[in-house]
């Protein structure tokens, strides 16, 4: 951009429509986030403020939305269905998923690690659509037939099916911190006789710690806002699971199964919609303290 | 750093995406609006959705003019859709509900007209290695009913093998005509379902879970009754003979959780509709609900 340097003026032209077109691009993600926001609670703020009862929502399991008797929105159950499948879903990802990042970035061979990425990649390219129809078809029998229960879509199965799905974030963000720790780190623990263990332990981990938590942050963040899989795998039932084996119905689910019935700003509706706002909360406070803690990161 | 380049990707494929949706949309429309082709939209009860598809199918051969275009996705999905004019005919295992049919008037300014295509005898399914043969419909009622005493299938004189006791409800979801008229026939009096069934989305999804499940108990249209289950035959009361659901016993209502199948327009039905719906209640239309596993009109005029 020497001044010296003759243009033609369509260049400049074109070159300035590029930008903008760039910037509107960037732009666009914000103003989608916030345009989504403001439409799921405008389709839920109506019944939100007048006549629906946060208690009964909060703290009650009857969820009768098309009882004839007496409707009652009361999404304990559903908050309980989702909190436990993520729950187990994390507590068998993060090992799982921490230590593949470990093996990938620390133990393996380049080819070996070469391989194993693009497996895992697949592993994240399946849709859930797919994962739901393994968990209904394919792990349904084998758990009744290996835990003696009488049905197999239950937390378990959801959980299981969940942490296979969040994996592949926990894996690919947690090898990526773990390779951003300099090398000086590792060279400087060995040059003390450290271990490996003690290496990964002692020095690696403490030193990618927060980009580790934002890979298990994301991982949560997925499982939480899973639908299609978790609808077809934890059997889909109203109930507050007192174990593994009970069958259970996610938020998510609640909404994907119910909101093409429920007939337009009708309170079952905006009832969907007031979940709507409950999970985009979780997601988003998930979301912003994984954003925090790399900050964190960056900012030392 | 890290957050960004998952963002970027993300983006990306998000953009890759939109180009292709966008790519398609033309192509889209250019086929369904063919030269001189009409489109009958139909939507509504996924108990219908075989039906309505093997109806659509022959009527291709009969009249290539016209294609109709079903889709499934429960009876409430489908009247949802005629009440906002976005298709044109709704398929419904239950009637509309009084505040249906007024918001319906009140979207498109015409009353709903319903049309009886068929019958469904509601089929009470239940695996074929449960050795239980029929079933009252006071007991369905404590099977399913919330507050029912009915849970374990030994209070039933039924014996399972050990651990799988506990008798496995398996619903639909709350949108389904099936539902609904599950709810209003054996329920009754309002009363709502036990708290924690499993609600499947399709009428086959009950049908194929009941299928894999020794314990389980479920109920689903007639036409869907495969060899991996069985049907269970039902009886009014304790004490009264119990009926198989079949044409025959709906027909003579001895089956006792029988239902009609409706069509619904928008107003009276006109131009292609009508001669679509003249179709399906003539005789050729007719022979397709017998072939499909549902119950057609009896021949001399239909009831009502």
């Amino acid at each position: 951009m020497l001044p010296a340097m003759k243009r033609p003026r369509w260049e400049i032209l074109a070159e300035s429509a590029t930008e903008s077109l760039i910037r509107l691009c960037g732009v666009s993600a914000i103003l989608f986030v916030f345009g989504i926001f403001f439409f799921v609670f405008r389709e839920g703020s109506q019944f939100l403020f007048h006549g629906f009862n946060l208690r009964e929502f909060f703290f009650s399991q009857e969820w009768y939305p098309t009882s004839e008797r007496h409707v009652r929105y009361g999404a304990l159950a559903l908050i309980a269905g989702t909190a436990s499948v993520t729950v187990l879903a994390m507590a068998l990802a993060v090992p799982f998923g921490i230590g593949a990042a470990i093996f990938l970035s620390e133990f393996c061979g380049p080819r070996a690690k070469e391989t194993l990425k693009v497996v895992i990649e697949l592993l994240a390219a399946i849709p859930s659509v797919v994962w739901g129809f393994i968990g209904l078809t394919v792990m349904n029998p084998v758990i009744i037939n290996l835990f003696h229960t009488p049905i197999g879509l239950n937390v378990l199965n959801g959980g299981l099916i969940l942490a296979l799905m969040s994996v592949p974030i926990i894996v690919s963000i947690g090898e990526d911190s773990l390779k951003a720790v300099p090398d000086s780190y590792r060279e400087a623990a060995i040059a003390l006789g450290v271990t490996r263990w003690q290496l990964i332990y002692r020095v690696l981990l403490p030193a990618a710690k927060n980009g580790l938590l934002a890979a298990v942050l994301l991982g949560v963040g997925r499982a939480v806002g899973e639908t299609m899989a978790v609808l077809m795998a934890t059997g889909h039932a109203v109930k507050i699971p007192t174990s593994l084996m009970d069958s259970v119905r996610t938020l998510t689910a609640t909404i994907a199964a119910e909101l093409g019935e429920a007939p337009v700003h009708s309170d079952h509706y905006q009832v969907l919609f007031i979940i709507g706002i409950l999970l985009f909360s979780i997601t988003f406070a998930v979301n912003l303290t994984a954003d925090l803690i790399v900050r964190g990161v960056r900012g030392k | 750093m890290i957050f960004r380049c998952a963002f970027s990707r993300s983006r990306r494929a998000a953009a890759m995406l939109l180009a292709a949706a966008l790519a398609c949309l033309p192509a889209a429309c250019s086929r369904s609006r063919g030269p001189g082709k009409t489109i009958i939209q139909d939507s509504g009860s996924d108990t219908m959705v075989n039906l309505a598809q093997a109806w659509a199918e022959e009527y291709a051969k009969v009249e290539p003019a016209v294609s109709v275009e079903v889709s499934g996705g429960g009876s409430g999905t489908g009247i949802a859709a005629l009440s906002s004019a976005t298709v044109d005919i709704a398929n419904c295992s239950r009637r509309f509900q009084p505040q249906e049919i007024a918001q319906a008037k009140k979207n498109t300014g015409k009353d709903p007209h319903e049309v009886m295509v068929g019958f469904d005898a509601l089929a009470v399914y239940i695996h074929k290695q449960n050795p239980m043969e029929q079933i009252t419909l006071d007991q369905l009622a404590e099977i399913y009913a919330e507050g029912g005493k009915l849970t374990k299938w030994s209070q039933l004189g039924v014996k399972m093998p050990p651990g799988s006791d506990e008798i496995i409800r398996v619903s639909r979801q709350s949108n389904s005509g099936t539902y609904f008229y599950f709810r209003e026939a054996i329920l009754g009096n309002g009363r709502d379902f036990k708290l924690g069934s499993r609600d499947m989305q399709g009428s086959k999804d009950v049908v194929e879970l009941v299928a894999n499940t020794p314990s389980a108990i479920g109920y689903s249209g007639m036409g869907y009754n495969t060899p991996e289950v069985k049907a269970l035959r039902v009886s009014k009361k304790a004490g009264d003979p119990a009926y198989p659901p079949t044409v025959e016993t709906t027909l003579d209502h001895t089956y006792p959780i029988a239902r009609p199948l409706f069509m619904y327009t928008l107003g009276e039905p006109a131009g292609a509709t009508r001669k679509y719906i003249d179709w399906i209640l003539s005789e050729a239309g007719q022979k397709i609900v017998l072939e499909s596993g549902y119950v057609p009109l009896p021949k001399a005029g239909a009831p009502r």
